[in-house]
């Protein structure tokens, strides 16, 4: 069949976002052509700023080479200036004569920078900030004269004024406001802001008009202001805004309003015709910074690729100056209004302002000077109109979702020297991710994680790799939007969106759940995979075919596998309790199977290291026949239950809380959970057991226990939220269940409790668990329902032979 | 001299799944896909030499379960952004009998 034709006008980065996400999920459909205006390949216009003050090079902020239009078979116009469009013919025509027909076409072009329409705007050496050629001639007026004025003191103009700077000029910024940046920053800000660019050599005039640009054979030699002021100008840079380029879309009679009008499809109301980036007017709002447009690509995407998936809504935006040493962050509504309260840190002289802007129990604004550290965890929660009310009393203080390892006071990414490391995991320094962010053109998180590794391994240092993205691109940052994000790439649907499908329309094996819900690959991917079979097999616990082939190899192994493809060993040891028949039996075993190590772990048991896996199923018999079970230390499961020694020994015990914490591991025994959870007793509020950095800790009294939950002592210790105070043994049990049950039922694969009760919140599981009897009575016997006949998994491999097949090897 | 040499039956490999052939020389991962084609690795991804047999195999891929590195399984490449490559050992299927060349 032939392909379809695809036109571009526009060689962007919202065009060529667009055909990289295209290409990314419908390669073969359409014969792609591309019209830019620009001699250039695609580059990234927002790394401008860079360049101009000598920090780039053009070729550094080149994101696709002209071999990768010819790679993937794209017809490149470059230099040719698309003038007309044949909507009837279909058929794009450029200046020079040169046509290309269109089955779909895609206008992405861009905006133009807003010239003040003064005497004098056309002379010499007045110039707007946009694109390759400007900055050339700004580089070009900086090395032959002295005088510079930029005109606009907004994000652009200050960066622009920043680099002529550094090139040596005499730069004066000339501002219609009070302040600098009003739509980013506040007057607080904007004055502190003023005086670190002063500091640095810029000369600022505000609340000034410019009436005229004054010239002298040609070219511009000054600038008048309404007051009759003059200062000298060799070069007027014009920063005042931009405006959507629609010209073309409206001169082919494609209803425009302050832009091309599309809907939440991307499509223009010429059906064939889409439209993303700076040239468009979606629901009454242009958008002048790159973020968005990357949305809108995604977006458009997946209706040229005639999947007739997803919608563009709109954007919240968040920015960043990119002037080096100068950290500001803004976003959401900074400024409030009279149904905003406001929550501010002023520290004058430190140069640190923090303003937080409040609407009831949501965030809806902020503005940082000085400190950004925790900009992206503001923009996280405004974008999620995440309910605050729990946190409100440490907000300013910031939580940011950096680990407590390695990172304490060194958190501000843009002073951070290249050499510092930023993930312990693997060994990755800022400069490497600086370097890969700048030369492959990275734009998010998850792109960092696989050119680097930075943050892909245990995840603590992912704060910090969102800060080091948004010091290096600025307003391009964007923070993965945690609402919606796909499972993988796999399908675009959420965990919430999948786990809901498979309860509502009881899907019991994973084929049929990706041939439902229109699974892109033929049988998923090693992360869904896990994912669908922990969702079946505890949304319909008996019925759901358990399927190991998508388990992790610890999981289908029953063991964990090491670095050298051994795999540990630990058998349950209820409580931590143990005998000296048991400690012989795993003597023994070490003996006779030449255990390397013998280890005792954190979860109160011993750990048996660097067993071969055919030998796995013989020292699980021997440990069998002394009656030992696998202690599940492999899995996303039912951990262990510590316990201290309790009211049985200790003279300040109040409680037996190793008998407590044995019939709480019993009851538990084969329980599978989206991560691991691990549980504590302590016989009293010494705690011992260290019960409040657990999943589910239990502390007694005299009179009773008090239960804590959502505690975590990993990568970010977590301290464990009072849960409620229960009289008796039993009602340990069931709430302890009950709740476990919950997150089991609502929380995401991976998700460990901390992170499902920071979602839901701790009213919620609350309200579920502890204020409704009736539902915790529920939840308790449905987790007895799931666990009702588990069998031991080692014994149960040892006795059968096609599960014991995996662990045998063939030899020839 | 290599020859063919017979392994397994096919039924002896779980779907989606892998096992281990031991040589003298090496280990062999022979794996089986959903549609029963099969292919052989050799057991060491190109990373850190993890054990691909044990990985989770998705399409024509094996994920490392080390580091989670992708494996194509036809021709032992890295996926992209990862880069380097895991020898690959003829394989063929006949009658529901598996055969290496070794």
């Amino acid at each position: 069949m032939e392909k379809m034709k695809l036109v571009v006008i526009g060689n962007g980065m919202a065009g060529m976002r667009t055909v990289e996400e295209l290409l990314k999920i419908a390669p073969d459909i359409y014969d792609i052509t591309v019209f830019g205006d620009e001699p250039h390949p695609n580059y990234n216009r927002i790394m401008l700023s860079p360049v101009l003050a000598g920090e780039q090079t053009v070729d550094d902020i080149v994101i696709n080479t002209r071999e990768w239009y010819s790679e993937n078979k794209i017809t490149l116009h470059a230099g040719k200036r698309a003038n007309k469009i044949d909507r009837v013919k279909r058929i794009v025509y450029a200046e020079d004569g040169t046509f290309a027909e269109y089955d779909r076409l895609l206008l992405a072009t861009g905006s133009k920078p807003f010239m003040l329409p003064i005497p004098g705007k056309d002379l010499d050496g007045v110039i707007g900030f946009r694109d390759i050629s400007d900055v050339d001639t700004m580089i070009d007026a900086s090395s032959k004269h002295k005088h510079a004025v930029v005109i606009g003191g907004g994000l652009l103009g200050l960066e622009a004024a920043n680099g002529l700077a550094i090139r040596g000029m005499d730069v004066t910024v000339v501002h219609l406001n009070e302040w600098l940046l009003e739509r980013q920053l506040d007057d607080v800000a904007g004055k502190m802001l003023q005086k670190s660019l002063e500091d640095k050599g810029l000369k600022f005039l505000l609340g000034k008009q410019t009436e005229q640009l004054i010239g002298q054979d040609g070219r511009v030699k000054a600038v008048r202001f309404k007051d009759g002021q003059e200062v000298p100008a060799d070069l007027v840079v014009m920063a005042v805004g931009i405006r959507p380029n629609f010209a073309l879309a409206e001169s082919a009679g494609i209803h425009c309003n302050r832009g091309i009008v599309v809907n939440d499809t991307m499509q223009t109301y010429d059906p064939r015709i889409y439209s993303v980036g700076e040239c468009v007017s979606h629901r009454g709002t242009s958008y002048g910074l790159v973020a968005p447009l990357f949305e809108m690509a995604k977006v458009c995407a997946t209706h040229l690729a005639n999947f007739g998936i997803g919608r563009y809504t709109g954007s919240v935006t968040s920015t960043k100056l990119k002037v080096t040493g100068i950290d500001l962050f803004s976003a959401g509504d900074f400024m409030g209004n009279d149904k905003t309260d406001e929550i501010v840190l002023h520290d004058a002289v430190g140069g640190v302002y923090k303003k937080l802007v409040l609407e009831g129990d949501r965030l809806v604004g902020a503005c940082l000077y000085g400190d950004t550290a925790d900009g992206s965890w503001y923009f996280q929660m405004l974008k999620d109109g995440k309910e605050v009310h729990e946190i409100r009393d440490h907000l300013m203080f910031g939580q940011n979702h950096l680990g407590d390892a390695g990172h304490k006071g060194q958190t501000q990414a843009a002073t951070m020297p290249d050499t510092a490391e930023v993930c312990g995991c693997n060994g990755v320094c800022k400069g490497t991710i600086v370097k890969a962010i700048k030369e492959k053109g990275l734009f998010s998180l998850d792109d960092v994680r696989k050119h680097t590794k930075a943050s892909a391994s245990c995840g603590s240092c992912t704060g910090l790799v969102e800060q080091i993205l948004a010091s290096c691109i600025g307003g391009a940052y964007q923070p993965a939007d945690t609402k919606n994000k796909p499972m993988c790439g796999c399908t675009d649907l959420n965990h919430g969106e999948v786990r809901a499908a498979i309860r509502e329309r009881k899907f019991l094996d994973i084929p049929t759940v990706q041939r439902e819900l229109k699974w892109r690959t033929p049988n998923g991917c090693a992360s869904c995979r896990p994912a669908l079979n922990y969702y079946l097999i505890s949304t319909w616990p008996h019925e759901a075919q358990d399927d190991p082939q998508s388990r992790f190899i610890n999981e289908r192994a029953h063991a964990n596998i090491q670095k050298d493809g051994t795999y540990s060993v630990v058998p349950r040891m209820l409580g931590g309790i143990t005998t000296p028949d048991e400690l012989r039996a795993i003597a023994d075993a070490a003996d006779k199977y030449k255990v390397p190590t013998v280890k005792v772990t954190g979860g109160q048991r011993i750990d048996l290291l660097g067993v071969k896996k055919d030998d796995l199923p013989k020292i699980w018999n021997d440990l069998s026949q002394a009656g030992m079970v696998s202690g599940h230390a492999y899995g996303k499961s039912i951990r262990t239950v510590k316990t201290c020694v309790g009211a049985e020994h200790c003279r300040f015990g109040t409680q037996l809380s190793m008998a407590m914490g044995v019939k709480l591991e019993k009851m538990l025994f084969g329980m599978w959970a989206p991560h691991k959870v691990k549980l504590a007793v302590s016989g009293c509020p010494r705690n011992c057991a260290e019960a409040g950095i657990k999943d589910v800790g239990v502390i007694g009294l005299e009179s009773g226990y008090e239960l804590y939950v959502a505690g975590n002592g990993g990568i970010k210790t977590d301290v464990a939220q009072f849960f409620c105070k229960v009289q008796t043994d039993e009602e340990v049990m069931e709430y302890s269940a009950a709740f476990l049950q919950l997150y089991r039922e609502e929380g995401y694969y991976l998700e460990r409790t901390v992170h499902y009760v920071e979602r839901v919140g701790l009213d919620y599981v609350k309200s579920k668990v502890v204020e409704d009897a009736a539902n915790r009575k529920a939840l308790y016997e449905r987790l007895q329902y799931a666990l009702q006949g588990y069998q031991d998994p080692w014994a149960d491999r040892v006795a059968e032979t096609p599960k014991r097949r995996q662990f045998e090897l063939i030899s020839i | 001299m290599s020859e063919w040499k017979q392994v397994a039956a096919l039924e002896e490999i779980p779907r989606l799944g892998s096992r281990v052939v031991k040589t003298t020389t090496q280990d062999i991962a022979v794996f089986r896909t959903a549609e029963d084609k099969v292919f052989a690795l050799h057991d060491h991804c190109p990373h850190k030499g993890g054990p691909l047999s044990q990985g989770i195999v998705h399409g024509d891929k094996v994920t490392c379960p080390l580091h989670g590195w992708n494996i194509g399984l036809c021709d032992g490449q890295a996926m992209a952004p990862d880069v380097g490559n895991t020898a690959c050992i003829e394989v063929k299927l006949e009658n529901g009998l598996v055969f290496l060349k070794v």
